[in-house]
């Protein structure tokens, strides 16, 4: 019996796809929000936050659920979207990214809020006062100062998209090759009472969790032993 | 060094008032465009707050901010510059180096982005410093006085128009103190903006500046020519211990034996000890109030080295009521003495009489 089905290795790599895909956009996302957050006086600060950490306390269904009604044919955003002519996005690749960066948000958000945080407002007044403009100090202070945090920040949010699975129940489904990702794949498996594919296939999820923490830790040392 | 540039023939004029919680800002200054001018007052007036709101880092404050002919702020027009326009060299009371750069990129920060300019002498200003050796080291390898010293440099590389210090020397002791007072010392004479200088300590102040702006409670209480203005007799009680004389003489004589040297000034001539200066170059002293003792006649067999011979100018109650200050000519400086009323009676010293000024030598040493 081979290692992996062919169906296995398709689920991976659209699991890894879906991964790399969510982590980079919710970095483009997730730092000048973080940004935002650490550095607002804004009265709108705390309820943003609170709405980017409600996935940390929701229950995944619940998440999708919503999602699927909002998403759907007959929610606000499905509707917009038709009649923008664009296609509808539950049960897609494109629906489980929109899924899983709102899934994985405050994962992504929290590393970098703290990290900015922690930087605090004293080498960005340093770099002003050294001629640095508005961009110049976020690019060549307070990202290479926050750095540790971008990392942990991309791979808690690789590693929680990965190993997801209420919501892209609720609004991926399990079409093959488009919305059907390792961990549902896996349950599939359980479900047919083939254990042993199971364990196959949970055991690689834990080699990519596992190596996604080493790579942290390695990415965050050698950075701090440069220069 | 730094050369002058167009439109700073006239210096920093402020009229700023914010809150810093329970602390109510009023400031109105006008600094000279050249030489050191020193925000001073005891911890607690505001100092720190209102250099920050001067640079544009504070920006709470309403009013107007002027620099020679630019307009920095001017609430009432909307007008705001911030600080990576004001042409400012900032340094902070704690060494805030770049920690995810080294020595050298530290320095370059502000000399890569104020374009390398070529009337700044960089190699210069490494050596004058000492930084030399740290160029290549990592910044959280350095001591606090060698941290303090690349941050100097790194603000004098920014080729700012107006340099702003505050308390640079206030997280350093001992001998990395001394050193970079040294420094700064030096660097006084040569350079060509003008610099304001944080610190509650009156004698970093009576080496380093020529202008006074005292500060309490977020007020400006008093400004003026150095001398002048610690000489003054209706300053607040809270800067009663810095009042005083500072005189400026040059070195005539050296005492190897007894580790003196002699200060010629208009006044007279001082005996004060030797650090390491040497005969001919001019120097800078503080006559404290407390530190002179008033007679009527010359005195022999006493330990005071210097007698100056003085003219009674006036005299006011002291922050103390069993005190008073009076205040002397000798040759043109004035002298404070700070001594009890009792004594005061018992001279029968009058505005317009003549009196000896003793002077403890080792009153003298910084």
């Amino acid at each position: 019996m081979a290692l992996l089905t062919e169906a296995d290795i398709e689920a991976l790599g659209l699991t890894l796809r879906l991964a790399a895909t969510v982590t980079l956009l919710l970095l483009l996302l997730g730092l000048p929000l973080a940004w935002w957050l650490a550095h607002t006086r804004s009265p709108w600060r705390r309820p943003i936050a609170a709405v980017v950490a409600l996935p940390l306390v929701l229950p995944p269904t619940v998440l999708g659920f919503y999602l699927l009604m909002l998403l759907g044919p007959d929610g606000v955003v499905g509707r917009a979207l038709a009649a923008l002519g664009l296609a509808a996005l539950p049960f897609t690749f494109k629906g489980l990214v929109v899924a899983s960066m709102l899934y994985s948000l405050p994962f992504v958000v929290q590393p970098l809020h703290n990290a900015f945080d922690a930087v605090g407002n004293r080498p960005l007044e340093v770099a002003a006062t050294l001629r640095a403009g508005p961009l110049d100090r976020f690019f060549s202070v307070a990202l290479p100062l926050a750095w540790p945090g971008v990392v942990t920040a991309a791979v808690l949010g690789f590693a929680h998209t990965v190993g997801e699975f209420g919501v892209v129940l609720m609004i991926g489904g399990n079409i093959p090759g488009q919305t059907r990702v390792l961990s549902m794949r896996i349950y599939d498996h359980v479900q047919a009472g083939e254990y042993h594919q199971a364990n196959v296939l949970s055991l690689c999820l834990l080699a990519v969790s596992f190596a996604a923490l080493l790579a942290m830790s390695l990415l965050r040392t050698r950075r701090s032993a440069r220069d | 060094m730094t050369e002058p540039h167009a439109g700073t023939s006239h210096g920093l004029a402020a009229k700023l008032a914010w809150r810093r919680g329970a602390l109510a800002f009023d400031i109105d200054l006008t600094l000279p465009p050249k030489g050191v001018t020193a925000l001073f007052g005891p911890s607690g007036a505001g100092k720190s707050s209102c250099l920050r709101a001067l640079a544009g880092i504070e920006r709470d404050a309403i009013g107007r901010v002027s620099f020679g002919q630019t307009a920095w702020q001017d609430s009432a027009h909307r007008l705001f510059v911030p600080p990576h326009r004001r042409r400012i060299g900032y340094v902070f009371q704690e060494p805030s180096l770049f920690t995810h750069r080294s020595v050298a990129g530290n320095l370059d920060f502000g000399y890569r982005r104020a374009g390398r300019p070529s009337h700044l002498d960089r190699d210069g200003l490494i050596d004058r410093f000492g930084v030399r050796p740290l160029l290549q080291r990592r910044v959280d390898a350095l001591s606090g006085g060698e941290r303090q010293r690349v941050a100097m440099v790194r603000a004098l590389l920014s080729d700012p128009a107006l340099l702003m210090l505050d308390e640079p020397l206030s997280a350093l002791d001992g001998a990395a103190r001394a050193d970079l007072l040294e420094c700064l010392e030096s660097l006084h004479g040569t350079l060509q903006v003008p610099m304001i200088y944080v610190s509650h300590n009156v004698d970093e102040v009576a080496r380093l500046a020529d202008h006074l702006v005292l500060l309490e409670a977020g007020h400006v209480v008093a400004q003026g020519a150095l001398q002048d203005t610690l000489a003054r007799l209706d300053l607040p009680p809270a800067l009663g211990e810095a009042l005083g004389a500072v005189i400026e003489g040059r070195v005539v004589s050296y005492d190897a034996h007894d580790q003196l040297i002699e200060l010629d000034f208009p006044g007279g001539r001082l005996w004060l000890p030797y650090r390491h200066e040497s005969v001919g170059q001019g120097l800078r002293c503080r006559i404290g109030a407390r530190d002179v003792v008033l007679t009527r006649l010359p005195q022999t067999g006493t330990s005071a080295l210097n007698q100056l011979p003085c003219r009674i100018i006036a005299v006011a109650d002291a922050d103390h009521p069993a005190q008073v200050l009076v205040q002397l000519d000798a040759g043109g400086c004035v002298l404070l003495a700070r001594i009890t009323r009792r004594s005061w009676h018992a001279l029968g010293l009058a505005p317009g009489s003549e009196a000896w000024a003793q002077v403890k030598a080792v009153a003298l040493g910084v």
